[in-house]
């Protein structure tokens, strides 16, 4: 039994322990090595879920992130209550997580080369798309729109945003029709799919990266493995709806450890850059 | 940045005249939602009979194979050609087998975009019936990539270069609905309903039971009228007498009026000015506010309270190797983590509740 002390914790935190085992293969991991190991498991491999902060800080060269819109927060258009208002967990994610919701985006260099780049934050309730989560991912489009610039969305969510009724169902659209100008304008997207990218968000931007590559062993799917296997009496393929189930489909390119995952970006971007943008890296990087 | 989201006032057609409302709104749009099931409703290939003059119906998608749950061809209503996309669903359970009680698998989805291409090139404009529980969360589904056909059929509603008009009939159910629904125009049946998850899915997780379904139901505002107060919809359409199953024929000639009036509106716009407009329309959807740059959240600081460290240094080791970025990849670590004491809970049910999918579905 824990020991239940007579006060609440003053805020919902990630827990800095010292130790953390592996959900996979039951080792104790040294906390201290697991964060040196970009999360991941140096027994099995199993690869942690990481915050979007710690996502850009391992794909960005550093110094170069310049976030954008922090400020934005929903508003709670519905005024959504189940067993408790959608704006009470709102507060509680922020809180949890010092962010305003689950996505963050800006402009950074990736191997020297400039990126528009959006990560998703799966513990901001779920990674859940809402509002500020699809004008996020849209803002990223448009801001590499403009700058004529590859972009990157990093995602990590259960979909779409419950608590915005049809309005988290229309950020599938408004993230789409932003993909498909980015797409008419000769520049390339490339979508990374982390543990777990389902629902709205994988039925969406996560699904039509002009490259996708994913985790090892990340959840990818439209419908909950429970949907499928709980209602629908069929038997469900081994590995259904992991990383290396959609590569054998043909809906991910690339299977790509975190250790690996930032040269690999950093060649694909070199050699899927826009037609007229210069091959000199360094050239191309601006701060701002 | 203010509101970006009821903006443009919508012209309706006229309110409700069938059923009288009952006194519980909870009631009330529950019977909304079993109006817009009820099996006897007039259902896409029914509707287009009395819809249009002459309908062709295509079949596959080229790809793989054909799916019953949507339909489509091209059409002539009063003389004008147009390409029809519908949902299907059955009217008896032997149809609905055959129709997969209208759930698109990723042919039907692709059937749709050969379609939408098809009406495209030929300079048709597209008119799409939506009616779906959702989208069918099977095993094949997923193997075939239901996320993509569906992604890839809103791409293509995106781009398209041809007047669309999107009418809800029934139910239109989540990213299944949406994968027909982008259109220029979105007309729905009054008792016709629009979520983002079926509301047995919403209440099974959020209430965590599906008996709460009614709950959901209103607090998603997943009627009609409510849809078109939030702008997803542009205008809703009289059903006649106790609603639309009581009178196919009619409800079909209103329909056709409507489609007749909206295509007159869109035959203004150039194929350029209709894809802005288009794009236009759904970028503007979401409800937030820009608070600004450095404001940081009150109380979130970097470092743990006193409190916190002490309640962790007295904590057993072993009960506290939760990573709560998401300790394991998938149930068995959630459901571990809601076992432990109830503040994780909590945590765990947060990390659920994004799902687009339910985890049951009652009514299929």
């Amino acid at each position: 039994m824990p020991l239940t002390l007579p006060f609440r914790p003053r805020r919902e935190t990630y827990p800095p322990d010292m130790w953390t085992k592996c959900p996979s293969c039951s080792e104790m991991l040294f906390n201290k090595h697991l964060a040196k190991n970009l999360r991941v498991c140096g027994t099995c491999g199993h690869h942690f879920r990481i915050s979007a902060k710690a996502r850009l800080d391992q794909l960005l060269d550093p110094g170069t992130f310049r976030e954008r819109d922090e400020g934005l927060a929903s508003r709670d258009p519905l005024g959504f209550v189940d067993s408790k208002p959608y704006a009470d967990r709102l507060v509680a994610a922020q809180l949890a997580t010092g962010r305003r919701d689950a996505a963050t985006w800006g402009f950074g260099a990736l191997g020297g080369r400039r990126v528009a780049i959006c990560a998703l934050d799966f513990g901001f309730m779920g990674g859940s798309m809402g509002s500020v989560v699809g004008e996020k991912v849209t803002r990223a489009a448009e801001g590499a729109f403009v700058e004529r610039i590859p972009l990157i969305v990093v995602s990590a969510s259960g979909g779409a945003r419950m608590q915005e009724g049809t309005l988290a169902l229309m950020q599938l659209v408004k993230t789409i029709g932003a993909l498909e100008r980015l797409r008419a304008a000769g520049l390339p997207y490339i979508s990374v799919l982390a543990d777990p990218t389902t629902g709205g968000v994988f039925a969406s931007f996560a699904a039509l990266g002009d490259v996708n590559v994913a985790e090892p062993n990340a959840l990818i799917g439209f419908a909950g493995a429970r949907v499928s296997a709980g209602t629908i009496a069929e038997e469900l393929p081994p590995g259904f709806q992991r990383a290396e189930f959609l590569f054998s489909h043909g809906f991910v390119d690339r299977i790509v450890t975190r250790a690996d995952l930032r040269d690999e970006l950093a060649l694909l971007l070199a050699l899927l850059r826009p037609a007229g943008a210069t091959d000199d890296a360094s050239g191309s990087v601006r701060r701002g | 940045m203010v509101d970006r989201l009821l903006g443009r006032p919508r012209d309706r057609e006229t309110a409700p005249s069938a059923p009288p409302p009952p006194e519980d709104p909870r009631d009330a749009v529950w019977a909304r939602v079993q109006l817009a099931r009820n099996p006897r409703r007039p259902h896409t290939l029914e509707l287009v009979g009395h819809i249009t003059d002459a309908f062709v119906e295509l079949h596959g998608d080229r790809l793989f194979g054909d799916d019953g749950a949507i339909v489509g061809g091209p059409a002539r209503i009063d003389g004008r050609r147009v390409m029809i996309v519908g949902h299907q669903k059955g009217a008896d359970t032997d149809e609905n087998i055959r129709r997969n009680f209208g759930m698109g698998k990723p042919e039907g989805f692709r059937k749709a975009i050969r379609l939408f291409e098809l009406a495209e090139r030929l300079g048709l404009p597209v008119v799409t019936f939506v009616d779906t529980p959702g989208a069918y969360p099977g095993a094949e589904a997923e193997e075939r990539g239901v996320a993509d056909a569906i992604a890839r059929s809103i791409g293509a509603m995106c781009r398209l270069r041809v007047p669309i008009i999107t009418l809800i009939t029934g139910e239109g159910g989540s990213g299944g609905a949406l994968a027909i629904a982008a259109g220029d125009v979105v007309v729905a049946l009054e008792n016709a309903v629009y979520a983002v998850i079926s509301p047995e899915g919403c209440a099974s997780i959020l209430w965590r039971t599906p008996e709460k379904a009614p709950d959901a139901a209103l607090a998603m505002r997943m009627s009609a009228q409510d849809q078109a107060e939030l702008g997803v919809i542009d205008r809703v359409v009289a059903e006649p007498g106790e609603g639309a199953h009581v009178d196919a024929a009619e409800t079909g000639r209103r329909l056709r009026a409507v489609i007749l009036e909206e295509l007159d509106g869109l035959a203004a716009l150039s194929p350029d000015e209709l894809v802005a407009k288009r794009g236009g329309r759904y970028r503007v959807f979401g409800a937030f506010d820009d608070l600004g740059v450095t404001e940081p959240i009150p109380g979130a600081a970097d470092r743990p309270g006193l409190a916190d460290r002490l309640r962790r240094a007295l904590e057993p080791v072993g009960k506290s190797v939760g990573d709560a970025l998401g300790g394991r990849t998938g149930r068995d670590g959630r459901d571990a983590r809601d076992a432990r004491e109830g503040r994780d809970a909590r945590e765990g049910r947060d990390a659920r509740e994004g799902r687009d999918e339910p985890p049951a579905r009652e009514e299929v």
